[in-house]
């Protein structure tokens, strides 16, 4: 279709011929590499007479040849070549004469690698004390807005609410009937070695009412929704939203921020209360199918030996796991700095963070209730 | 003159509806070997849909579009992906990948379409962003860190990459100082000169359509309204015609271009 370009050497002069395009860059490149090793890079004795094709490519590679000062001179030593040609030449030239190419910081494997592992210790600890912050700021932004019933922003909450609480109903109670059907089965593979295969009522009752209701809940939260609070507000980050909000006077926390922690800590209990029936219907119905202990008997043991403190020992955690779930969800939104890459690394983090905190928080009451015989 | 030639992109009976919403409606439009079309309208006439219609990003509601003599739809993937590598677009927000940096997204395409190896496709790209008219240490730096008008200019040499056939430009000198925006102006006709390229420029800019465009093209009510040279089309009967060109704005920007016209 095109001739690639060459580059005819006759008693010292370099002759440029036929087409000098992109196609054509790996054969030309290797030719215009093996002369620019032999000479200086210089108009001297180049002849572009007999070029056929030229774009911005093989440009480049005649700059490479003739040097960007001289090229931007073009005018005074090929004056045969048509003015458009020359004039792309010019320009490139001009554009690369005084360009100086970046200066790239070599690699040292040993101090950028302590230097990285000092980044990291210390960015975790920026990240605490901004956690901290941010939840002061919540807090005080809680406190001065709620003996102002007209500043709360009620509908927003209303719409955070459905899509944290509602949406999310059929699949935190469908986790945790899976997950009441396994602890069941497992209750009563151990059990039954020592004869005590009923007290597979009480392991799935204690099992769900203390930990797992909330503790599954918050981690479907903390996948769901802190992810979702974080793309929002970085998107919005991203798109100057937030700098909008605060040029207009408003506070970016009273409006985006307040509405989303307190739906999660209205929507979270809610959902653990599922949480909590759909694990022990899951266990009920193993107990009623594999170990022949009716409905009426499960539940007259749930009623005789449970006391109703497991059930309020595990809801109270419900509040404290949403408060945190939804202001890392929202913080993380606010570092977001503007690229797509960025709304990623921050959505894995508030997710991985969010997931952190709630079981990290859950050991530590459990430890706690324990001691405290409640 | 524009008679006897062969259209690189013909558009016949293109019809855009969003809804209910008829966007154009029965549309004609070409664009010729080696011209700069300039493309015109008042905002939400469709101007950028018509451009995302022809490079294939959005799939017309009815009618044809042909360029290179071949309908981009009815192609198979590999043919139509060659086609594709003929076009240069730049997007309005200049849509540079955040991920890479400014000298990386001009080297993709040389790397992803002709299998450059990575120094040599850097090389070219420093040299297409110098063209464009950056700095040469902006190179290394990630789009987050430019400015709004070094964006523009990465973007133009990432369409420049390949060395395309066709240049689509949106609205390319919104958001530049009018200095960097008169460079913008030269540099495009300088590269439509030097390699034949043919430019379909949608934009707002007065001053480009006296300095670059050898035809406008009027947007307004879904059609064309008119596409000709510009002292034909500012001379045409209609009222938003005679606001844009005749207005203050439009006064000031044809003295700049032609001041010897005027009194």
């Amino acid at each position: 279709m095109s001739d690639p370009g060459h580059i005819d050497q006759r008693n010292g002069r370099l002759s440029q011929a036929r087409d000098w395009t992109l196609v054509h860059y790996a054969t030309l490149k290797r030719q215009v590499e093996r002369l620019a090793l032999a000479r200086e890079p210089s108009p001297e004795g180049i002849d572009l007479a007999r070029l056929d094709a030229l774009d911005t490519a093989g440009a480049v590679l005649l700059m490479e040849l003739v040097g960007a000062g001289p090229l931007a001179a073009i005018d005074d030593w090929a004056p045969e070549l048509p003015a458009t040609r020359r004039a792309l030449l010019r320009t490139l030239g001009e554009a690369m004469a005084d360009n100086q190419p970046p200066v790239v910081r070599p690699v040292r494997p040993l101090r950028d690698g302590l230097a990285r592992t000092g980044q990291l210790v210390e960015g975790l600890w920026q990240q605490q004390r901004q956690l901290l912050g941010f939840i002061g700021q919540v807090l005080v932004t809680l406190a001065a807005t709620a003996w102002r019933p007209a500043r709360w922003r009620l509908t927003s909450m209303v719409a955070q609410v459905h899509q944290t609480g509602l949406n999310a109903l059929p699949i935190v109670a469908l986790l945790t009937f899976l997950v009441g059907v396994v602890v069941a089965f497992l209750g009563a593979t151990v059990l039954r070695d020592f004869g005590a295969t009923i007290y597979t009522v009480h392991l799935v009752a204690f099992a769900f009412l203390r930990e797992f209701g909330v503790l599954l809940a918050a981690i479907l939260l903390a996948g769901r929704t802190a992810s979702a609070f974080t793309a929002q507000l970085g998107a919005m980050k991203a798109n100057e939203e937030l700098d909008a909000v605060r040029t207009l006077g408003l506070d970016p926390v009273e409006l985006l921020v307040l509405p989303r922690v307190l739906a999660m800590m209205l929507a979270l209990p809610i959902l653990t209360f599922v949480g909590m029936l759909s694990g022990i219907l899951g266990g009920a119905l193993v107990c009623l199918l594999a170990l022949d202990i009716s409905l009426t008997q499960f539940l007259a043991i749930l009623q005789r030996d449970i006391p109703l403190d497991h059930f309020l020992v595990g809801l109270a955690k419900a509040p404290p796991f949403a408060f945190l779930v939804a202001v890392i969800g929202c913080l993380e939104g606010f570092k977001v700095s503007g690229s797509a890459q960025s709304v990623g690394e921050h959505t894995t983090s508030s997710v991985v963070q969010s997931i952190f905190v709630v079981i990290l928080l859950d050991a530590v009451a459990a430890l706690f209730f324990m001691e405290m015989g409640w | 003159m524009n008679a006897t030639r062969e259209p690189l992109i013909r558009i016949r009976g293109l019809t855009n509806r969003f809804g209910e919403h008829r966007v154009h409606e029965d549309l004609d439009l070409d664009l010729y070997p080696g011209e700069i079309l300039g493309v015109v309208g008042g905002s939400g006439t469709g101007k950028s849909v018509l451009l995302r219609s022809i490079v294939g990003l959005k799939r017309p509601s009815t009618g044809g579009i042909e360029v290179f003599g071949q309908d981009l739809r009815r192609l198979p993937a590999p043919a139509r992906s060659r086609v594709e590598r003929r076009f240069g677009v730049l997007f309005q927000r200049g849509a540079l990948f955040t991920s890479l940096t400014v000298q990386e997204n001009v080297a993709l395409p040389l790397i992803e379409h002709l299998g450059l190896p990575r120094p040599d496709a850097e090389t070219l790209a420093r040299a297409k962003l110098a063209l464009a008219g950056l700095p040469g240490k902006a190179a290394i730096q990630y789009p987050a860190e430019l400015s709004g008008g070094m964006i523009k200019r990465a973007a133009l040499a990432r369409a420049l990459a390949l060395d395309p056939e066709v240049l689509f430009l949106d609205e390319p000198t919104a958001g530049l100082d009018p200095i960097a925006a008169a460079a913008f102006d030269r540099l495009i006709l300088t590269l439509r000169d030097a390699l034949g390229l043919s430019v379909f420029l949608v934009t707002h800019d007065l001053d480009t359509l006296h300095t670059a465009c050898d035809r406008v093209a009027v947007l307004s009510r879904g059609r064309v309204l008119v596409a000709d040279r510009l002292d034909v089309v500012a001379a045409t009967d209609d009222d938003w015609i005679q606001a844009y060109f005749h207005g203050p704005r439009g006064r000031a920007a044809r003295r700049a271009a032609h001041p010897v016209e005027e009194p």
